[in-house]
């Protein structure tokens, strides 16, 4: 098998013996700096508006039902399971699907629906970023099919940047299979640099930001 | 310390351009230094090791450190060869422990010329007047491994009558690069041909640099344009009053 | 150089409509990057390129450790690490994996590994579809092509170009506007996404102490690559793995600002194995493949060994005076500019192109935007020595080592270099001080020939330096 041999190669090469230990990683000083919860939220969404996102900021849960049900009116959209859209009473509004736990159906459902809204773990301040862990509350394909996605954010998830992120969550992986972070709406300019949203993902984020 | 210097006038210098040479050894003298020329001074090595051929060049490297042990203070009208003195005979010695000294020692003694004056002499006025429209192009060795961006910029500001405008962009390579100007010619040639271009979007009379074999490579191209631009090494520019 | 190489230098150089897309493209590109690294942007830029480097010296120093580590990571999340040599064995795993399953089509995500062992034509060679979803890349395969940058690899192609090809492999209506083009190809792809059993991606970064696979891009393909299919099979070079998650702080700051002059990507994916218990979506099973492919060729030599720190942001390709001539397409193999001038020879050989490390004025510009310090002309110069190296052994370019043995007996004959100097002189055409724009024939030869074949030669002086010296 290639593995051992591979393996092997790369020893011999570096003048490692299997298993011998190695000194310790090179630091990496992740610094979080103090930064207002104002400040935070007015970052945030000049960074999503600069990306041609759109945030806004209600102060209450239920202003952000109105907000949302504003944006739905007259649309279809899919729900994530997040137990913070049900309490901002989202999931109920008409149109709304939301609930769905089998696979096949989350992807029909994502692949007709015009919006998709989710809340999100954190955000990041720094660079107008959405971070979603994958969960039996949130799932990969609510934000990345249907050609909208809102996402429903409290303040106080809102972070600064990475490294604030790393801080508090230094292992990722022993959380969830998934962790994605999204900046902005889905984009490319592979055509003569010319800039189009909406390639492959959505071409429209809007972030309503909670508090 | 002394007021003694050496020049090392880099072999392009010595048969090409000696005229550089000795506005060099002129904007020196005038400083108050006493200035020497090693007669058995030739050539850094720099052809041969971008070349790949780097016994040839530890050769050459052996010959450039013997001529200049006994001087207290080089300066090189080249940043490029200033920089194949500090930063690449190094690397050819890693096996010979004693050159490697050598070499260490004479990291320490090795200027380049624009360096040397606002660094060593402490001086951005030497007193020269020339009226005329420049613009300055960065050698990719003096800027990139020696680090050299406002010390001839500081000298030329204090040059009477003299106005400097920089291109856009200013540090991209003129093609030159030894021999890639002759193994790729035709993209050395394009490459010349894009600075000047940027030359031209200033509108300077005359291009100022540090490196003679940038110089050779940019008037070349000027020349065989049919363009009135001419060029000028940075040492030509202070001599003139 | 082969007549290859010097073919489609001419050629790139020659084409005016192509240059013009190469510099403005490059150069966008560029100026996004400095406006974002700039000192009052991104003040601890310098710290975070010299962290990078540690870490990535760190890694490539202990590489076996971090890919154990890796391992135990991916198969402790339920995923499956495959190690492949070359090119033959990786489709071979993926032929055998689609087999079992039962699959005909594949989605594919960007990945320069794979495009190095040409998986797409192996895998179709066996009568499986494999489609590029990356819009660049899928312009790129239906035009049966190489990508042109690392980043941008359709940055060749115009609109009219893109609107030929999608007409004649898609059939539908011309359209030449850029968001027309997009909105055709969305369509086509998505529908190949909701399609398809295996996703197969590249891999940015591996994390070794999560088992994780990270994947960063604009479009969100490769989010669909990773996320719709039943199976996700992620192919990286073994030079990947970087220690730890919290790593990814330094390195993604770097990353999306060095490649797009982009803050951030606008997916960052960092994926853990397959779909877990109570988790809706996601893939059900997750392979990693590490492919060798040369790469371990290049470890045993400590100073070349940083060619591996690579991230492949195509910085270096913006940046560099060559590339920004003579395009993508000019190099040898599917790496181009700086990155691929010295890996290329590295991974394939010196002999496959021994004219690619001479490729290159040194003028730097590279190692100095390089986000993981990669000191490339170093490695150049080393190359080069390597090269001759080979040349000696081999007895080829016989005239040349000559040249420069005499060059250097002459320049350690002090007397002889001056004789020689005057000879020269006395033959070479003063000019009346005017630049010369050509010789007699017989002198106009070898680098005399090259160097008048672009540019004026200066006239001879009367004197050298040394006798002006010592007649002063
Ligand atoms: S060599 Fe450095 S600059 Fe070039 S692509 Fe790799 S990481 Fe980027």
């Amino acid at each position: 098998m290639s593995r051992d041999n591979i393996l092997h190669k790369v020893r011999t090469a570096l003048g490692r013996s299997a298993a011998q230990a190695v000194a310790d990683v090179p630091p990496v000083r992740l610094r979080v700096p103090e930064a207002a919860m104002e400040d935070r939220i007015a970052l945030m969404m000049a960074r999503v508006e600069a990306l041609a996102g759109k945030a806004v900021r209600v102060p209450t849960m239920e202003a952000a039902r109105e907000f949302v049900a504003g944006i739905i009116a007259g649309k279809t959209a899919v729900a994530s399971n997040a137990p913070y859209l049900e309490e901002c009473g989202v999931t109920g509004l008409p149109g709304v699907r939301s609930g769905i736990r089998e696979v096949g159906e989350l992807t029909e459902v994502c692949a007709k629906v015009d919006i998709g809204i989710t809340s999100a773990d954190y955000a990041l301040s720094d660079t107008g970023t959405l971070v979603m862990l994958a969960s039996p509350a949130e799932s990969r394909l609510v934000s990345l099919l249907p050609p909208a996605h809102l996402a429903v954010v409290p303040v106080e998830r809102i972070l600064t940047g990475l490294d604030e992120l790393f801080t508090i969550l230094p292992n990722p992986a022993a959380q969830t299979s998934s962790m994605v972070l999204i900046t902005g709406p889905s984009r490319t300019a592979d055509i003569e640099q010319i800039l189009v949203r909406g390639v492959h993902g959505p071409g429209q984020v809007t972030v309503v930001i909670v508090g | 310390m002394g007021n003694q210097v050496s020049l090392f006038v880099t072999c392009m210098v010595d048969q090409l351009f000696p005229k550089v040479g000795m506005a060099m050894a002129d904007v020196l003298e005038r400083l108050g230094y006493r200035v020497d020329f090693p007669e058995g001074q030739t050539c850094c090595g720099q052809p041969a090791f971008n070349s790949g051929y780097r016994a040839e060049a530890r050769t050459v490297a052996r010959h450039f450190l013997k001529t200049f042990e006994a001087s207290e203070r080089i300066v090189v009208p080249s940043g490029s060869c200033t920089a194949m003195v500090t930063h690449h005979f190094a690397e050819l010695f890693q096996k010979e422990p004693e050159t490697l000294a050598l070499v260490h020692a004479m990291e320490k003694k090795v200027y380049e010329f624009a360096t040397f004056l606002t660094e060593v002499a402490g001086v951005e006025d030497v007193g020269a007047r020339m009226e005329d429209v420049v613009t300055f192009h960065d050698g990719c060795h003096g800027l990139r491994e020696l680090g050299i961006k406002s010390a001839p910029r500081r000298l030329l500001a204090h040059v009477k009558g003299l106005e400097l405008r920089e291109m856009v962009p200013a540090e991209e390579c003129c093609g030159f690069g030894g021999t890639f100007a002759v193994k790729f010619a035709e993209l050395s040639g394009a490459m010349a041909r894009t600075k000047i271009e940027a030359i031209l979007g200033t509108g300077a009379n005359t291009v100022v640099s540090l490196d003679p074999s940038c110089l050779m490579q940019i008037q070349g191209a000027l020349s065989r344009a049919g363009l009135n631009v001419r060029t000028m090494h940075l040492a030509e520019v202070l001599a003139s009053r | 150089m082969s007549v290859e190489f010097d073919q489609k230098i001419h050629d790139t150089l020659a084409n005016a409509s192509l240059q013009l897309a190469i510099y403005t493209a490059t150069g966008r590109l560029k100026e996004k990057r400095i406006e974002v690294t700039a000192e009052n942007v991104l003040p601890d830029y310098q710290e975070l390129r010299t962290q990078a480097n540690a870490l990535k010296k760190h890694t490539i120093d202990n590489l076996d450790h971090y890919l154990e580590e890796f391992e135990r990571n991916v198969e402790a999340y339920g995923g499956k690490v495959v190690y492949c040599k070359d090119a033959t064995e990786v489709s071979d795993f993926v032929l055998d994996l689609a087999k079992r399953r039962g699959s005909k089509l594949i989605v594919k995500s960007k990945s320069m590994t794979t495009e190095e062992v040409d998986l797409n034509e192996r895998l179709e060679h066996h009568g499986l579809e494999s489609v590029e979803t990356d819009l660049g890349e899928y312009i790129l395969q239906l035009a049966h092509e190489k990508p042109y940058h690392i980043v941008a690899p359709a940055l060749h192609k115009t609109r009219y170009d893109v609107a030929d090809l999608f007409t004649k492999a898609l059939h539908v209506a011309r359209e030449t506007v850029p968001e027309k083009l997009t909105l055709i190809a969305r369509g086509v792809l998505r529908e190949k996404f909701l399609k398809a059993d295996i996703g197969i991606s590249g891999a940015n970064f591996l994390i070794a102490d999560s088992g994780a696979v990270v994947l960063v891009e604009n479009e969100g393909n490769a989010r669909l690559t990773t996320s719709a299919p039943k199976i996700h099979v992620a192919v990286a070079g073994i030079e990947k793995v970087i220690p730890r998650a919290r790593d990814l702080a330094v390195f993604l700051k770097l990353l999306a600002r060095s490649a797009t002059g982009q803050l951030l990507s606008v997916y960052t994916s960092f994926l853990a194995g397959p779909r877990r218990v109570g988790e809706v979506d996601g893939p059900e099973e997750f392979y990693v493949v590490l492919l060798d492919n040369g790469r371990t060729r290049l470890l045993p030599d400590r100073s070349k060994r940083e060619s591996l720190y690579c991230i492949r942001c195509g910085a270096c390709l913006n940046t560099c005076p060559v590339y920004r001539k003579i395009g993508g397409h000019s190099f040898p193999w599917v790496y181009s500019g700086p990155i691929g001038a010295i890996i290329t020879p590295q991974f394939m050989g010196i002999s496959h192109e021994p004219a690619l490390p001479f490729a290159s004025s040194l003028c730097g510009a590279c190692g100095e935007v390089c986000p993981v310090k990669i000191d490339i002309p170093k490695v150049l110069l080393e190359l080069r020595g390597d090269v001759k190296k080979m040349e000696a052994r081999e007895g080829q370019n016989r005239m040349e080592k000559l040249a420069f043995r005499v060059f250097a007996w002459v320049m350690t004959h002090p007397r002889i270099y001056e004789m020689a100097g005057r000879l020269a002189a006395s033959v070479a055409p003063a000019g009346d001080g005017k630049w010369i724009g050509s010789l007699p024939a017989p002198m106009s030869v070898g680098p005399m020939k090259a160097w008048l074949s672009e540019r004026d030669l200066p006239p001879s002086p009367s004197k050298s330096f040394r006798e002006m010296w010592r007649n002063r």
